[in-house]
């Protein structure tokens, strides 16, 4: 028996295709034969139909046709299938037979060819005797044929050969050897393929008919033989459908036979079969839901059917084969276009597969382990005379005994140890470890990472069984993490105890330090003793000595092991293992933690490091150093005590590296900052901590960061999480759980010890030279150097700020734009203790608000850290917030002679401009002087004198100007005309004498000119004595370029007699004057109003006499008639 | 009297309660010797877990029904699940229980939530290891043995 026992025979595999054989073609010699053969089965496509072509001689013996039965009373059956069957009717018993015969239809020797054609379709005849094998004869012509009827010759000749060769006219073809060959041999395989079908039809029907002789006592084997023929035959007729319906019978029906130990196996394989083409079929049908519970049925109802105790293996076997044809054929179908799901695919199938291959194994090993001198039996009860057995699924030493006692026990034990001593020499793992793979392939392809690293654990072990440890560690090593990542403590223990026993067999021992750690640390949950076993190997191999051997190691491996440890102990090649912790869980736990996130520069820097054991023992290390990212502080942070190798688990609790399980252990560390650190972070980068000597095997745990390993961010996570209160503990132990890592602080300057006060009135003024006075006092015990003031608009502000912010040491000259916002280092010298400095700052802001002013004073100083001298850099900074407001506000407005106000000036008649001062400010302010710049469209009439010099106003006080001005015609100016510029110089009353003054320029606004075509004034002395005279001279003036025609008009007043034109038209030339000359005479005193002048224009209507009264004086002031006698009257008084 | 026969008839060999960052919380099986294969299975389910998770998205967040069903069939052993908060309870039944319907497995899954619920809800508890008597009785009583 060949290993592959188990394994589906090809024939039931392959896809059943009707079975035709072609004779007379010579192949070998003749070219025209060889392209007709080509064209049958070269580049068959699948739009072909579905036949299977051999060549064959034409004296070709078929396999012999046993005679009829008649009656089956007497018959009894000695299986179930024949292990010939398939084979024969796929490949040796055809469907149809064809005679290729070259000839003509105008073939001159035509008798004689015909007879030969007719005795080689009867040789063929002969060999077929008993069979319905169908016989077609092809002619291969070199004439293309004419159209059917057009030949008379062809027909008759045909008809003849017919019926020489016995033939029915639908069995004869022509093939005309011509140039379209391939779609003449499309065309006769499609007629050969009815042929085969009616064969197969036949067929069905022939082994229908045995049914009815059959009896239910002595037939049971034939109903399961018949019912699976039948189906065969469908399939070969490509009648899938009835095929599937004939399979399930025949399935039903091989339950239902009676089975006994002895048949169990013959039951099992053909169920195996018959499921095997049910379930393909259904595959094929694209039923896979069909599939799959026909699938799950067969395993239900046969996996009890264990059989023979002795051989359960075979039992394992059978079913892991069951498994993995039904993952190939999920898989196939996959590969065709069927969708599978991750809860269903062929993954499941495999891994049960392997399953069972894997019980296989352990069954075989309980079974099978005989004594080594226990031999093969002679002669080998499992050959056959034949090589094969008869039937499917029987034992060789009694082949077609159907009876179910054991006629010759002997006989059967001699079997059965044949059988357990073949399954000794099966490579299981071989078997286990090829399924595992194929389900990991398919579980990956379905997203089931966790089920991948299942199975790879299984692989894992395998190899492990299977003594290859290099792949074995590979594998565990590779999926480790993942188990480790998701916290399944218990399974990464037993991956971790696998793998320390590989390494441990391989002696390599990096490895086997790692799993010892990890096994050792509070990740395994391994019992003590287990731990304790663990801690001393690895104590062991520190010491340069080989550890324990690993229980239940294979014992030849063992030894092997024994040897390469032994050879470990010459130390060749490096001894210093430096593991990285956080990839795994080791069994000490590390957590850095700075005392403060920062630390003054002039302070040591204060770090705890702690420890904790998980181990079973105390144990020793040799030497713990820290690594900070700036190296030059590692050398201040390492701690190491000397002790010999022995030492490790001497003296337990004496010296600062030894650790007691389960306790916390808290070394301090301290250092001297540089002082080029300040302002930067100090970063552990790294822990290390080695365990052994360095002479000998050292072990180095590297932790990256402040400490923590693969499970600590998980645990830290629950801790925070939980509520649960911890114990009391005594005062100076802590607990593990509370350590927050700080592996990292920052470097801070020494605090500062000088004061810095400012002074200055708010707010300040727009453009002023603000003044601050920047007091610093020492109140550091030594002297302070390099004292350093910045000072100016603190930076960050908006940006328009730092345009319009000037500051200045000089307050005596005002300062432009070129000077700085900020002033940066100011040397200021140094400073005694106690001393202070007083510094003046002067600041202009260009526009109002509030701006945030930064004064910030550095310096040096010497101290000592730790009796170290070193220069500290001190500084303090004082912010102040100052609002910025206009000094005054400046009100302009344009009156006339007459004070009245003017929306409008008039060309070339005098105006008055008035400005108003008001003071905003809350301190005094000095107006210095001012002066009216005027634009250059603008004339005064008198002098522009100052009339505000050295005012000095108090907040809310105003001071006011007036200014005669004239604004000669311009014609229409669109906007006004500019009039100029107010120049205010002034500053605050208290500022001193050097500080200067600030010229204030406030822009005057436009004034629209307007034209007049009559300007009229009076000349009038300014009050006037009842009963005097009063002369009133009016001038007239034409400001336009036309002769006007003027009417004038005085109109009585009660208070005044006249004399004068009362009423009078005149004509003025253009730029021409006339005087009107009147004189009143006042009745009453008091003011009156005057007789009323009304001009009209007869060139210009809208000149009105209101225009008129802007110009002119409307009333004037009576005083009573004087009397002479006052005079006396006084002088008597 | 009639709640304690449908327990017996049920029997679940494994049942863990699973983080929402899928590390056990919680493992019993009742047969001590073979727990290493049913903490594989356990683990092993969580993939078609995280699949129907991450499949119904936020859906899952609106589900008032979190009971998943049926997670996966195995030859051996069947394993269903449900999950408030991502939490997860998986539970390993006996497939040659043929009696086991799925509403009373909803049922146990019920009862144990609310145990659970009540675990959690006291503030000294320590979620690292659920190991107050509550819990384990409740987890008993429906981890009778088959034997």
């Amino acid at each position: 028996m060949s290993p592959t026992q188990w394994d589906l025979p090809v024939e039931l595999c392959c896809r059943p295709m009707a079975f035709v054989t072609l004779t007379g073609l010579d192949v070998v010699y003749n070219a025209v034969h060889r392209a007709v053969w080509d064209a049958f089965c070269a580049n068959r496509r699948a739009d072909r139909v579905p036949i299977s072509f051999k060549v064959l001689p034409g004296d070709h013996e078929y396999p012999k046709c046993r005679p009829k039965r008649t009656s089956y009373e007497w018959y009894i059956p000695k299986g179930i299938l024949k292990t010939g069957w398939m084979n024969k009717h796929l490949n040796l018993v055809p469907a149809l037979v064809v005679v290729f015969y070259e000839l003509d239809w105008d073939e001159p020797q035509w008798k004689e060819k015909q007879s030969e054609c007719a005795t080689r379709v009867e040789i063929v005849r002969q060999s077929l005797q008993g069979r319905n094998t169908k016989v077609a004869v092809v002619l291969i012509q070199k004439k293309t044929p004419l159209p059917p009827g057009e030949d008379v010759i062809a027909s008759e000749r045909a008809a003849a050969l017919c019926n020489a060769c016995e033939l029915s006219g639908k069995s004869l073809f022509v093939l005309p050897h011509t140039d379209h060959l391939v779609g003449y041999i499309i065309r006769l395989e499609n007629a050969f393929y009815e042929h085969a079908q009616t064969y197969y039809y036949t067929e069905i029907r022939r082994v229908k008919s045995h049914k009815e002789f059959l009896n239910k006592t002595t037939h049971q084997l034939l109903f399961v033989r018949h019912q699976f023929k039948i189906a065969f035959f469908s399939e070969l007729k490509q009648d899938t459908q009835n095929a599937l319906k004939n399979y399930r019978t025949a399935y039903n029906l091989v339950h239902e036979l009676r089975a006994h130990e002895t048949n169990i196996l013959e039951i099992k394989t053909m169920a195996g079969f018959i499921n095997y083409k049910i379930c393909r079929l259904c595959f094929q049908h694209n039923t896979p839901l069909d599939a799959i519970a026909q699938f799950r049925k067969h395993i239900d109802l046969c996996k009890k059917k264990i059989g023979s105790a002795e051989l359960s293996f075979e039992h394992a076997a059978w079913m892991s084969k069951q498994f993995q044809a039904f993952g190939d054929l999920f898989d196939e179908a996959i590969k065709l276009g069927l969708t599978a799901i991750q809860t269903q695919n062929p993954g499941f199938y495999y891994q049960q597969a392997a399953y069972y291959a894997q019980e296989r194994k352990q069954l075989a090993k309980s079974l099978c382990n005989h004594e080594a001198s226990v031999m093969y039996p002679n002669p080998d009860p499992l050959e056959t005379q034949t090589g094969v057995l008869d039937f499917y699924g029987q034992r060789s030493w009694r082949q077609g005994i159907l009876s179910f006692d054991l006629s010759d026990p002997e006989k059967e034990k001699v079997g059965v140890l044949a059988i357990q001593l073949k399954e000794r020499n099966v490579a299981h793992s071989e078997i286990i470890i090829t399924l595992l793979s194929n389900a990991v392939a398919q579980f990956k392809k379905y997203k089931c990472p966790r089920m991948k690293s299942h199975l790879m654990v299984q692989m894992g072990e395998e190899y492990y069984y299977a003594k290859d440890y290099t792949k074995a560690l590979k594998l565990l090593d590779y999926v480790m993490c993942d188990y480790r990542s998701e916290g399944w403590w218990t399974l990464l223990t037993s991956i971790l105890t696998t793998a320390l026993k590989c390494s441990y067999l391989m002696a390599q021992l990096k490895d086997y330090i790692t799993y010892s750690l990890e096994l050792l640390g509070r990740a395994s949950t391994l019992k003590d003793d287990q731990k304790s076993r663990i801690e001393k190997n690895l104590i062991n191999v520190l010491m340069n000595e080989s550890p324990d051997p690993e229980p239940d190691c294979d014992i030849f491996a063992g030894k092997t092991a024994q040897k390469l440890w032994a050879d470990r102990i010459s130390l060749a090649g490096s001894n210093i293992f430096t593991i990285g912790v956080q990839d795994f869980v080791p069994f000490v736990q590390c957590k850095a933690k700075f005392h403060a996130p920062s630390f003054h520069v002039d302070v040591p820097v204060e770090f705890d490091i702690y420890l904790k054991a998980d181990c079973p023992h105390p144990i020793r290390f040799s030497k713990l150093c820290v690594s900070f990212n700036n190296q030059e502080y590692n050398q201040f942070c390492v701690i190491e005590e000397a002790s010999k190798a022995n030492e490790v688990l001497e003296n337990p609790t004496q010296g600062k590296m030894c650790l007691v399980p389960g306790k916390t252990r808290k070394l301090l560390f301290k250092f001297v900052a540089k002082t080029e650190d300040v302002g930067k972070k100090i970063e552990i980068t790294s822990v290390d901590l080695a365990l052994g000597n360095e002479t000998g095997r050292c072990v180095v745990l590297n932790w990256q960061g402040g400490g923590g390993d693969a499970a600590s961010s998980q645990e830290a996570l629950q801790a925070a999480r939980s509520f649960k209160r911890r114990p009391k503990l005594p005062d100076n132990e802590v607990h593990w759980d509370s350590i927050i890592i700080q592996a990292s602080t920052m470097i801070i300057s020494r605090v500062p010890n000088i004061s810095v006060h400012l002074q200055h009135e708010p707010p300040a003024l727009t453009n002023e030279m603000y003044c601050l006075v920047v007091t610093v006092q020492s109140h550091e015990k030594t002297q302070i150097r390099d004292v350093k003031l910045t000072a100016g608009l603190k930076p960050g502000q908006d940006a328009n700020l730092t345009q319009k912010t000037h500051v200045t040491l000089h307050g005596t000259e005002l300062c432009d734009e070129s000077y700085p916002a900020l002033l940066t280092d100011i040397p200021v010298g140094d400073l005694h203790p106690g001393e202070q400095l007083e510094k003046m700052l002067y600041v202009r802001c260009g526009t109002v608000g509030s701006r945030m002013f930064l004064v910030y004073v550095s310096y040096l100083i010497n101290t000592t850290a730790e009796e170290k001298e070193i220069v500290c850099k001190c500084h303090k900074d004082e912010t102040v917030t100052i609002e910025t407001v206009f000094p005054f506000d400046v009100a302009v407005k344009f009156v006339s002679t007459k004070f009245e106000h003017l929306e409008r000036v008039y060309a070339d008649i005098p105006f008055l401009l008035m400005t108003d001062l008001l003071s905003a400010s809350p301190w005094a302010l000095t107006v210095v002087s001012s002066e009216l710049q005027l634009a250059p469209s603008m004339t005064t009439v008198d002098q522009l004198e100052s009339q505000v010099d050295n005012v000095v106003l108090q907040t809310g006080e105003s001071a006011s100007e007036c200014f005669c001005l004239r604004c000669p015609s311009l014609g229409n100016v669109e906007g006004g005309v500019a009039t100029g510029h107010y120049i205010i110089s002034w500053k605050r009353t208290s500022a001193m004498e050097n500080i200067p003054v600030i010229r204030t320029v406030i822009t005057l606004p436009h004034v629209i000119v307007e034209n007049i075509p009559l300007h009229v004034n009076a000349d009038l002395p300014s009050f006037g004595r009842v009963r005097e005279s009063l002369p009133v001279k009016y001038h007239l003036q034409n400001k336009t370029d036309f002769v006007q025609d003027v009417e004038i008009s005085v109109e009585p007043s009660d208070a005044f007699m006249f004399s004068g034109l009362k009423q009078i038209r005149l004509r003025i030339l253009p730029g021409t004057e006339q005087e009107m000359l009147y004189n009143f005479y006042p009745l009453m005193a008091g003011y009156q109003q005057l007789p009323s002048l009304n001009i009209n224009l007869l060139r210009f209507p809208n000149f009105t006499n209101q225009l008129l009264r802007r110009f002119i004086p409307t009333s004037i002031f009576v005083k009573p008639q004087g009397r002479l006698m006052d005079d006396t009257s006084i002088a008597a008084a | 009297m009639g709640k304690r026969t449908r327990y017996l008839t049920i029997t679940a060999i494994c049942i863990p309660v699973i983080t929402k960052e899928n590390y056990p919380l919680y493992i019993r099986s009742t047969p001590m010797e073979n727990e290493l294969r049913f903490q594989y299975m356990v683990h092993t389910s969580l993939d078609m877990v995280d699949e129907k998770i991450s499949s119904m998205g936020k859906a899952l967040v609106n589900q008032r029904e979190l009971y998943l069903g049926l997670l996966y069939p195995t030859e051996d052993y069947k394993v269903f699940y449900t999950t408030i908060s991502k939490v997860k309870f998986v539970m390993v039944v006996n497939p040659s229980n043929t009696a086991l319907r799925d509403n009373e497995i909803h049922r146990m899954f019920w009862k144990l939530h609310n145990s659970y619920i009540d675990v959690m809800c006291n503030p000294f508890c320590n979620p690292r290891t659920i190991s107050r008597p509550g819990t384990d009785n409740m987890v008993m009583s429906m981890m009778i043995q088959v034997c």
